[in-house]
């Protein structure tokens, strides 16, 4: 596993803990936790004054989440399968709706035909096989240059595009 | 019609070449079927009984002559010389090697053609009235907004995956010819009090294992609200739907599951934040740009009654029959739609080799404004024709064999490939159909007969749509051999009903009787001026039921 | 082929279809894929019948053949097989209603 954050192969600076497991010995290492750990032990986190993440499943809204974004600096959202793709939703949500700045990071079963969806709705980490090198990440990201509809990234919609270049054509 | 921009046009080059980097990592070996297999069919092609099948987008059923003209080439180039139109106006290429796809689909896109989002959990192809621009009454073109919603929902990064499949229809007559009541969306365009043109939003309809009619769930969407509201149903489902069981999938379950008041407000709430991101806002210009593509065709000023035509018609029997059977008025003086019957007694419904594509296209430059359309009752239609030309586009349609004057008879059937062709087939539907209209092949008996649908499925999946025809037929496998089961009283349009089922099945030596005792019992106790379907809703199962398990 | 079927077991062959053009084959006992249906190995039993599908499955991760499976055959009448479903019947042969395309019309039984 490694992982790509903005675009970047780099060295995971987060550890995922487990529910019964404990925390890493350096005090300011962040933690990702389970949605269920983070709602049993929210007070202790905060405390521990550590960089600190919650990991949701399918099925986990991030609407859940929501009151506690300002103390959380990521979410993970898992893909349980490659054909599941609420996250989609759950991570436009986060950024469109919820206004989340923190990282949002793809989990589990994150294909490489998938890289160029998962930062379109707002993910700007993705946790992939080994197997995938900058050359293909770039490729992935690269095959679209243009996009029909707005989401949460920054690309433009055609649609407006289109009334650029009309105006621009006018103006000329 | 619409025309790629140089927007469009780079966004198809750039999908072929995805496509080519795909086939090609798969055919060295590099990744195993299990991972090609999500991504060949995002482009349409599936493995079927013989070999590939590839299907190709009709955005709403629009087809130019030149478009035709290419497919007739690529059929006769990469298959056996003919292709086969779907219930959804899309056209499947049977036996396609995935070798040559790459070089397929380029040439597809020389066209401005594709096969993005032909399958997958993705929003399909969007299907529309085969008469759009030419209707009586329609409020205005329904291709519009169908392209609109074609370029939203192409690669739409958050609803590529979702739970199912998920089918967008659109109307703007009060008749439904686009079947919106059984689509996961339906969309109705109409005016208010105001004279504001916007849309009725019908959720949840579907075929398939669970047939229901949708439920309205937006009475008035504004114009400029109308992605705001889809990409808000859309999230609604994508995150609620069901993903454990794939006969749950498709959001008709999720409608069924929470109730049409539920959906109905989390539809809304969601749909209020999204307007006030403001990102989905559908700017005037970009409307008025697409609706420019739509325009009418410079239609001449001509008494709406044809010297000509008349004459023709008196003169030939048979020519005036297929006048009366196969066009519609249209609603320009002096203009008619012209159905074109890919329905030949004994023929594979929708079914059509390459050189009737040539001709039709053909045809179509010459009289039609160089357009057609594929209906979803697997038919071609000529959307502008003048009267004083109808003459030679029956000769020349009669020519290629196309000329079958029997538009909503009973042998205008609709059926799927089946077990001819499909691999998730139960049962064959083709030689069904063909003998169908052989039994019922006397044009005096099916015009006495008078408007009846049926709709034939090889299995559940219902893409013969056999739960909405008048008469419904479905094949089940019955230990490996073929059985056939009847629903009665089904109809798509807008008072649409979902079939009942009559019984017992039947097996494939005794189902074309069952079905004439069906047609032969309506003959006998039908009133006045009732079609099939009247008289079913008058009388119920019971008389047809005697008459068929009735022991001799 | 059919002599050595015992009466009563079920007998099974094994297909597949080319990944290069989607076409149907079938596993023949020299551990090629053959278009004829008449060049099939079969397998009379369940042991016999798993050591078949082993043999087939072992292509899967090549780029030869895709969607591998066993299905059930008897003997005909010229001392040949047969398949016992519609649906390989008509895999085998072609669609029904174009008697003039598939191996039907090319000779490949
Ligand atoms: S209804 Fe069934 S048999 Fe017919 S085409 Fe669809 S999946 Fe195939």
């Amino acid at each position: 596993m490694q992982l790509i954050k903005d675009g970047a192969f780099i060295a995971d600076p987060w550890t995922h803990v487990g529910d019964e497991d404990a925390l890493p010995g350096a005090p300011d290492a962040g933690v990702i936790v389970s949605l269920e750990r983070w709602q049993r032990e929210s007070n202790e986190l905060i405390a521990s004054g550590r960089p600190l993440g919650v990991q949701l499943k399918s099925g986990q809204d991030p609407s859940e989440i929501a009151r506690d974004l300002e103390k959380l600096a990521l979410v993970g959202l898992e893909f349980p399968a490659y054909r599941n793709g609420r996250a989609y939703s759950y991570a436009s949500l986060l950024r469109q709706r919820y206004g989340f700045k923190g990282e949002v990071r793809a989990v589990g079963n994150v294909l490489r035909d998938q890289f160029l969806y998962m930062i379109r709705c707002g993910f700007d980490a993705l946790e992939v096989t080994d197997n995938i090198t900058p050359a293909i990440y770039a490729e992935m990201i690269g095959e679209f240059t243009h996009s029909y509809q707005t989401a949460a990234d920054d690309r433009p919609a055609v649609m407006s595009l289109r009334q650029r270049l009309a105006a621009k054509n006018a103006a000329d | 019609m619409y025309r790629y921009d140089e927007f469009d046009h780079q966004l198809v080059r750039e999908r072929v070449k995805q496509f080519r980097g795909q086939v090609a990592r798969r055919l060295s070996g590099e990744i195993t079927e299990d991972e090609f297999k999500p991504l060949r069919l995002m482009n349409g092609v599936y493995l079927q009984l013989h070999a590939y099948m590839l299907r190709i987008a009709v955005p709403y059923g629009t087809l130019s002559s030149r478009q035709l003209r290419k497919l007739a080439e690529l059929a006769r180039k990469y298959d056996r010389g003919y292709g086969h139109f779907t219930t959804r106006q899309n056209l499947q290429l049977n036996w396609p090697a995935l070798k040559d796809m790459p070089n397929l689909i380029e040439e597809l896109a020389t066209v401005e053609m594709h096969c993005i989002q032909t399958s997958g959990n993705c929003i399909r192809n969007v299907t529309s009235d085969h008469y759009a621009g030419a209707a009586e009454g329609e409020v205005e073109d329904p291709r519009i907004i169908c392209e609109i919603i074609r370029q939203w929902s192409t690669f739409h990064p958050e609803f590529s995956y979702l739970p199912r499949k998920f089918k967008i229809a659109v109307s703007a007559t009060e008749h439904d010819r686009a079947a919106i009541r059984v689509h996961d969306i339906g969309i109705r365009v109409l005016k208010n009090g105001l004279g504001e043109t916007g849309y009725e939003v019908w959720i949840g309809g579907g075929l398939g294992r669970t047939p229901i009619i949708g439920k309205k769930v937006g009475d008035f969407i504004r114009r400029e609200d109308l992605l705001s509201y889809l990409e808000a149903a859309l999230r609604v489902y994508n995150m609620s739907g069901r993903r454990d069981n794939m006969y749950k999938s498709r959001i008709k379950i999720l409608v069924h599951e929470i109730g049409e008041a539920e959906m109905k407000r989390r539809v809304e709430a969601e749909f209020e934040e999204i307007r006030k991101e403001g990102r989905l806002q559908l700017p005037d210009e970009e409307v008025e740009r697409i609706r420019r593509y739509f325009a009418a065709p410079a239609f001449e000023t001509l008494p709406d009654q044809s010297a000509e035509l008349d004459a023709e018609m008196a003169k030939d029997e048979d020519f005036a029959h297929w006048v009366r059977q196969n066009t519609v008025k249209h609603k320009t003086p002096g203009y008619a739609i012209v159905n074109i019957s890919l329905k030949p007694i004994g023929g594979t419904p929708g079914d059509i080799s390459s050189e009737q594509m040539e001709a039709v296209a053909d045809l179509a430059e010459k009289y039609a404004f160089s357009e057609l359309r594929a209906a979803h009752e697997q038919n071609l239609t000529f959307a502008h024709v003048r009267k004083q030309d109808l003459r030679a586009v029956y000769d020349g349609l009669s020519a290629a064999g196309l000329a079958t004057p029997n538009i909503g008879l009973i042998s205008d059937q609709i059926a799927c490939p089946g077990l001819d062709y499909c691999a998730l087939a139960n049962a064959r539907s083709i030689p069904l159909a063909q003998e169908i209209s052989e039994r019922f092949a006397d044009l005096k008996l099916q015009h006495d007969i008078g408007r009846l649908h049926i709709n034939i499925s090889g299995c559940i999946n219902a893409c013969g749509h056999h739960h909405v025809g008048h008469i419904g037929i479905l094949g089940v496998d019955k230990k490996g051999i073929e059985n056939y089961q009847i629903t009665l009283g089904g109809a798509a349009d807008e008072i649409a009903s979902v079939g009942d089922i009559i019984g017992p099945g039947f097996t494939d030596d005794k189902i074309v009787d069952a079905i004439e005792t069906i047609v032969m019992t309506y003959l006998d106790i039908r009133q006045e001026g009732e079609i099939f379907l009247d008289t079913y809703r008058r009388v119920g199962l019971q008389p047809f039921k005697d008459k068929l398990y009735a022991t001799h | 082929m059919a002599q050595h079927m015992r009466k009563g077991a079920r007998v099974q062959a094994l297909t597949a279809n080319r990944l290069q053009d989607g076409i149907v084959v079938y596993l023949t006992p020299d551990n090629r894929w053959s278009e004829k249906m008449q060049d099939a190995d079969v397998a009379d039993g369940k042991e016999e019948a798993a050591a078949l599908l082993a043999r087939g499955q072992a292509f899967l991760g090549s780029k030869d053949v895709v969607d591998v499976y066993l299905f059930e055959v008897e003997g005909d009448e010229h001392g040949g097989i047969r398949a016992m479903s519609v649906r390989e019947a008509i895999r085998q042969a072609g669609p029904t209603v174009r008697p003039d395309l598939g191996k039907q019309a090319e000779g490949k039984v």
